[in-house]
């Protein structure tokens, strides 16, 4: 017996952490995902690292897009990625990262739990191609 | 999924596990294998939550709004579970969902279980999957479930069929935005609440509103003699016994949470209502008679796309059509000639 069309659609949560008012990128990636067919859920501004992990965890998101530009990533991101690995989310949930980190902060956060950086002038198509690749799900 | 992996996510979920819910809800939503298993499961759990459904025009305030009666069911020793519908684009299927940001009162607090869902195309201001979600948040256990819909304009009143309590939120500022609602939302709302009501324009838009339900019930008293702000629901009065529940209009400004513990007041009295008059149960035996009807013609539809393909396929049965060699009556009779022998012999 048929169990119904699957319908099988990426979600994401793009969010900004800290304090950083800065969300224009954000806006962006979350329309070009949005316009690739995925669900985007946008965190809005402001937010402390607990809000988004409830957020990810609630909301059972393939992608946790996280924008920041304010320099704090090195504090921030592993909270985030502690908080997921606290309630069994991080082994599913794709971490990437978009916005300023210079180069000598990256290996840190890819072992910390990124997947990957993308910095400013990254393609959009570039950024939907390695989530598409790299869903776990 | 497997079936241990169905066990182990009712488990999960009738064990308070956030993970789990949320995994649910996306098995739920996508439709994945094993889903109808797991809502089966669920229902034997489920009857304790009560559900109340936002619904109003994009803007009006309706992610506000739930977000300040989360945080007054919070208050009150109460769990609660939101979900949120947003459009999704008919051009790539994708979507914003934007509701969460509104949500300001409640981070941190896991005990709201907030959860956006895209409609996934679906016009009427709920997905498909909205009515299983209710299922997982119930059997979880959250004793409010608030379903906030597509922003809607007239006609998505699907919410109807899923909530106990419909709450129709209008914006102050014209009188237009009031007609426009005559025909669709105005006849599901059982509460109706003028948001922003320190904008200019508020006093009108609730006279207006009152009117109207005046006119919509068709009855002498009531309607005119509300109070605005504190006012109580007329459905205990004995008078009104006969006529049922009369819609109550609730002022509020959400952004501040003015007026969110009347409407509260006025929900539970809608519901005590409903409990009091058999409404709550006619309701859901309703809801759960057209959930039957809904499955079986989903299903009996994909047993005969099987046939269909068996057949060898839409495209060899329109060929045949189309050279006139038969035509569609006979071709639906030949699909379906073996299905209802088959009844008919199980039947005997």
């Amino acid at each position: 017996m048929s169990t119904g069309q699957e319908q099988r659609t990426i979600r994401c949560l793009v969010a900004k952490v800290g304090l950083d008012g800065h969300d224009r990128g954000a806006h962006v990636i979350a329309r070009a995902f949005r316009d690739a067919g995925f669900e985007v859920i946008y965190s809005g501004l402001h937010r402390a690292p607990e809000e988004i992990v409830q957020a990810a965890v609630q909301e059972d998101v393939d992608v946790l897009g996280i924008s920041i530009l304010s320099g704090a990533h090195n504090t921030l991101i592993p909270k985030v990625i502690e908080g997921l690995k606290e309630y069994g989310a991080f082994a599913d949930t794709l971490v990437i990262v978009g916005g300023i980190v210079p180069e000598e902060d990256r290996a840190d956060l890819k072992a910390a739990g990124v997947a990957e950086i993308f910095g400013p002038g990254t393609p959009m198509q570039e950024t939907i191609d390695f989530v598409r690749e790299n869903v776990s799900r | 999924m497997s079936e241990a992996g169905v066990d182990d996510l009712v488990a999960g979920v009738l064990d308070g596990e956030h993970r789990a819910l949320a995994r649910a809800i996306t098995t739920i939503e996508n439709r994945e294998p094993g889903y109808r298993d797991l809502v089966a499961a669920l229902h034997a759990h489920t009857g304790d939550a009560e559900v109340i459904g936002v619904t109003g025009s994009p803007g009006a305030g309706k992610s506000t709004l739930v977000d300040k009666l989360a945080k007054s069911y919070r208050d009150r020793g109460l769990t609660v579970g939101v979900i949120a519908v947003d459009p999704s684009s008919p051009y790539s299927g994708g979507a914003v969902l934007g509701d969460r940001i509104r949500m300001a009162s409640n981070v941190g607090d896991m005990a709201v279980f907030f959860r956006s869902m895209s409609a996934r195309g679906q016009l009427g201001g709920l997905s498909t999957a909205t009515g299983d979600a209710i299922t997982a948040l119930d059997a979880f256990g959250k004793d409010r479930i608030i379903v906030e819909t597509v922003g809607a304009g007239q006609n998505e009143v699907d919410v109807v069929r899923t909530a106990d309590t419909v709450v129709v939120l209008v914006q102050p500022g014209s009188g237009d935005d009031v007609q426009m609602l005559k025909a669709g939302i105005l006849e599901i709302g059982d509460v109706f609440v003028v948001n922003k009501a320190d904008m200019d324009g508020a006093a009108t838009t609730v006279t207006d509103l009152r009117e109207m339900l005046h006119l919509r019930d068709g009855s002498t008293a009531g309607a005119a003699g509300h109070h605005g702000l504190g006012s109580m629901a007329d459905g205990d009065d004995a008078d009104d016994e006969a006529d049922g529940w009369d819609p109550t209009v609730i002022e509020t400004i959400a952004t501040e949470g003015e007026g969110v513990d009347d409407l509260i007041d006025t929900l539970d009295d809608h519901y005590a209502y409903l409990r009091e008059t058999g409404e709550l149960d006619r309701r859901e035996r309703t809801r759960y008679a057209e959930k039957i009807r809904q499955l079986l013609r989903s299903d009996a539809a994909s047993l005969l796309e099987g046939e269909i393909e068996r057949h060898g396929g839409m495209d060899t049965l329109v060929d045949e059509v189309q050279a006139r060699e038969t035509d569609p009556y006979t071709v639906a009779d030949r699909i379906l000639a073996p299905l209802a022998d088959c009844v008919d012999r199980e039947r005997d």
